[in-house]
């Protein structure tokens, strides 16, 4: 089958039913994206699938084909990052990092919907992440920052 | 528990969740050394009693450098480059940018020329682990001084070339300077040419804390761009050309023992390799699905065991099972007359508490890449002790430790969980029969089941107080949590204090704050409530029995900040708690809202921290913040929950841990203490939460709780 990621076409042969986060990260080498759960429940894994946040640990590779697919990976754009990942560099918001992919992507498809979330829709739209070192409050900073700019 | 003889080091991992292991140094060949290096200057830490150095380089007939049980080492390149290699490892906490600031401030380079070799056994020298918050005191210091040493050196050699001495010349941004003659000379050019090993000098100059430019300031992490962009490999990222994913078949619960196991069915599918060696079941496959697929289809009979207790019964059976041994941690640390102090007692006070076991879960589970080449084995594995992952490899497979390198690249994170080498084993023993490297990542659920726990543990507190503030006796005992945070700081004459280890049903380990957060959260409970008893407010009746300034003055700091005195709103109510550990003092108020649901709300939490010199003040905020929102976790909600040797909730949507919507408004108040040396900042701040909390709920409503988690459900019964 072919996805669509990143703006670029990718053929694997894989079964139907293999989730998405496995392909991306074995098949296509895409690490960007982590697995922290494999159940949907910390939002280590998420991607963007035409532009909504996706488990990609819970999303058979099936149902994404011929859909756009962003990961951590292409949000940067020749050699320039994107504006979020501008605002978490200026936090220097993480500790050990692992949450970061799934949380900027997050917090991407949140202020493509919301440019100005007040700060209790950041906490509501970024609920289903976990960052077990407890970087929130950082987090929380880092996303206002990316909607002044 | 004053025993020297028997003082287990109190930042040591728990002797559970490790195999035994001799202390030991490695030698280092020194032209092994100068050829990993090239040329230039190199210094060492060395143990100076074991080698004799003649005159600043080694002497060419002294080949071998034994380095030291805390080693590292600084390499000037003929580039200038710097490189500092340490057994240290980077799980978040940020050391690789906080040592690379010391060095860059004694070494005068910038930050950007400093290259840090972190927790590789080949190239770095033997540490014993990254816990117990020791990086910060003892490699900070270590690091200072082989840094400053390099420094004197460089200046010497400098003097030397323009017939000077040392004294007229300074060293500045990466070069020697001689304001005089306005010459300068780069650390590149001076240490061209030359193969140069000297050992580190005590008696060196270190630049004082408060003319600190590069350290104490906040500097981004380095490589940040590499974590945010999805870059950064971490050992569950890494691929090597034809790697195999591993499986490992698991007990169905505790203690299970393997009857018999018929795996030919798995080793029928094609490219799946089989591993049966006694009790170790497992499988590698070229792809992971393959691996979990050949992993079903083995038919396995297991005889499991029976009679587990569970987390319902679990404080009585740690109780009836205590081990009554003393010494060590373990002995009675007795003053005076507890039982007389009793009876002098005009109030007296007693209760239990109980802790649940709660797990790490770093968001990164375990996760190893054996490979062998020609008999030698390399794994790169997360762990906080490459060098004792090291050593479990060369026991378990029988192999000299030169034989096995350990890599720890940097790692999603360990809180004290990440001590051990299980993963590590596991891929080397598939690897080694299926003679292709392999991958082998630990599922959340194996992770939540197959690593080590915080103890649970059975605190018991009697005390007496007399009105005027005055405590008289205190008792307090200690089933299972362990010896951290066991001593009271304040003035009480008579007093009885003991850690009874017991048989835990579930393997315990390290956790950030080891057994302070336990042992904190009850005697600071018990202090909060003796104070209501004799009517006395909480903060002042702390103040009254301390002796402590540092303590002294967190609390009062946090106290200043929170508005202690100030107004409170119908139906909230403040708690206050302080401890001390690992070097650093925390103080802590919190401040609930109850609703009528009888909902618990933590609205804020205002803590102070001292922990010495600060050397990086957003990454030391950071690690604060981390400390005080891990435990909200274990004091509001988490429990591991259990039965008939299983775990219930093995998956993160039935083990909850702090999300943002949990986070209440977290002031932190930094002092930084330049008089005194810096501390590990990765622990401390954990303690003081629960009872913080604890004593605000008391203060809003005279409810008590008294058990880690306290609001399972979020609402007081
Ligand atoms: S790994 Fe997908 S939500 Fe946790
Ligand atoms: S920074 Fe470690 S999990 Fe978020």
């Amino acid at each position: 089958m072919v996805l669509s990621i990143n703006g670029d076409k990718h053929e694997v042969t894989v079964d139907p039913d293999v989730e998405l986060l496995i392909v991306l990260r074995d098949y296509i080498g895409l690490t960007g994206t982590k697995y922290g759960c494999g159940e949907g429940a910390c939002g280590a894994c998420t991607v963007l699938v035409n532009g909504n946040i996706t488990r990609s640990c819970i999303t058979p590779v099936n149902s994404v084909a011929g859909k756009e697919i962003t990961t951590i990976e292409g949000l940067e754009k020749n050699g320039e990052l994107h504006a979020v990942q501008e605002a978490f560099l200026a936090t220097d918001a993480f500790q050990c990092s692992y949450c970061a992919s799934g949380m900027i992507m997050a917090a991407v498809a949140l202020l493509k919907h919301n440019p100005s979330p007040s700060e209790n829709a950041i906490v509501n739209a970024m609920n289903t992440n976990i960052c077990r070192c407890g970087t929130y409050p950082y987090i929380v900073k880092a996303i206002q920052l990316a909607a002044k700019s | 528990m004053k025993n020297p003889d028997h003082l287990q080091h109190p930042f040591e991992p728990m002797t559970d969740e490790l195999p035994p292991e001799p202390g030991y140094h490695f030698i280092l060949d020194r032209r092994k050394f100068l050829a990993l290096t090239g040329g230039g200057l190199v210094v060492a830490f060395v143990l100076r009693d074991m080698l004799s150095f003649s005159g600043e380089t080694l002497s060419p007939g002294n080949s071998q450098v034994p380095v030291s049980g805390v080693g590292a080492w600084i390499h000037i390149s003929e580039d200038g480059k710097v490189t500092v290699y340490t057994g240290k490892v980077e799980v978040g906490q940020n050391i690789r940018t906080s040592l690379a600031q010391l060095v860059a401030e004694e070494l005068m380079v910038p930050l950007s020329s400093i290259t840090m070799i972190m927790g590789d056994t080949d190239l770095v020298p033997y540490d014993a682990g990254t816990f117990g918050s020791r990086t910060t005191p003892q490699m900070g210091p270590q690091l200072r001084k082989a840094a400053a040493t390099a420094r004197e050196a460089l200046l010497e050699m400098a003097a030397k070339n323009w017939n000077t001495t040392a004294g007229n010349l300074k060293a500045e941004n990466g070069m020697i300077v001689n304001a005089a003659t306005n010459k300068k000379i780069g650390y590149g050019e001076l240490t061209k040419g030359q193969q140069l090993l000297i050992p580190i000098s005590d008696n060196v100059q270190l630049i004082a804390t408060k003319d600190w430019k590069v350290a104490g300031k906040t500097v981004p992490k380095i490589n940040e761009r590499n974590f945010i962009t999805g870059k950064h490999q971490y050992v569950s990222d890494m691929k090597l050309p034809g790697m195999l994913y591993g499986k490992v078949l698991r007990a169905p619960s505790y203690g299970a023992k393997l009857l018999d196991a018929d795996v030919t069915k798995a080793s029928k599918i094609p490219g799946v390799v089989v591993v049966k060696d006694e009790n170790f079941i497992g499988v590698a496959a070229p792809d992971v699905k393959t691996a979990i697929k050949a992993l079903e289809a083995i038919d396995a009979k297991w005889e499991e065991n029976k009679g587990h207790p569970s987390n319902e019964n679990i404080f009585d059976y740690l109780v009836k099972n205590a081990r009554g041994e003393s010494g060590g941690r373990n002995a009675d640390d007795t003053k005076g007359n507890v039982e007389q102090g009793l009876t002098e007692a005009e109030f007296k006070h007693s209760k239990t508490y109980n802790i649940h076991y709660i797990a790490h879960v770093p968001l990164e589970p375990r996760a190893a890449v054996a490979e062998w080449i020609d008999g030698k084995l390399t794994v790169w594995t997360g762990t906080q002790r490459p060098f004792g992952v090291q050593q479990e490899l060369a026991d378990v497979f029988k192999m000299s430790k030169e034989k096995v390198r350990v890599i720890m690249p940097d790692t999603g994170s360990g809180y004290g969980g990440k001590h051990s080498g299980e993963a590590a084993i596991e891929a080397a023993r598939l690897s080694k029969e299926a003679k292709k490297p392999v991958k082998l990542v630990w599922t959340r659920e194996e992770e939540f089941t197959w690593a080590y726990f915080r103890p649970g543990g059975v605190i018991d507190v009697s005390a007496g107080v007399k009105k005027d503030g005055t405590i008289t006796a205190w008792k307090f005992n200690n089933y299972n949590s362990g010896g951290a945070g066991l001593a009271t700081p304040y003035k009480i004459g008579n007093q009885k204090i003991a850690h009874l280890p017991s048989n835990t049903p579930l393997k315990q380990g390290s956790y950030r704050g080891l057994a302070a957060t336990a042992n904190v959260f009850a005697r600071e409970s018990h202090m909060t409530d003796l104070a209501r008893l004799i009517k006395m407010d909480q903060l002042e009746f702390r103040l009254k029995n301390l002796e402590d300034d540092r303590l002294i003055a967190v609390l009062q700091a946090a106290a200043k900040s929170f508005g202690w005195n100030g107004p409170k709103t119908q139906g909230h109510g403040f708690g206050i708690a302080g401890g001390f550990e690992k070097g650093g003092y925390v103080g802590c108020c919190a401040e609930v809202m109850i609703n009528g649901d009888k909902e618990v709300k933590v609205v804020r939490i205002t803590q102070a921290f001292d922990c010495g010199a600060i050397v990086n003040p957003h990454h030391l905020e950071q690690q604060a913040m981390g400390s005080i929102i891990q435990g909200l976790g274990g004091a509001l909600f988490e429990t591991v929950q259990f039965a008939n040797g299983k775990i219930l909730n093995s998956g993160l949507s039935s083990y909850r841990v702090p999300r943002f919507s949990d986070i209440p408004k977290i002031e932190i108040v930094l002092i930084d203490r330049k008089d005194i040396p810096s501390a590990g900042a990765g622990e401390a701040c954990i303690v003081g939460v629960a009872p913080a909390i604890r004593n605000a709920i008391v203060d809003a409503t005279g409810i008590t709780l008294n058990t880690l988690p306290m609001l399972p459900n979020g609402a007081l019964a």
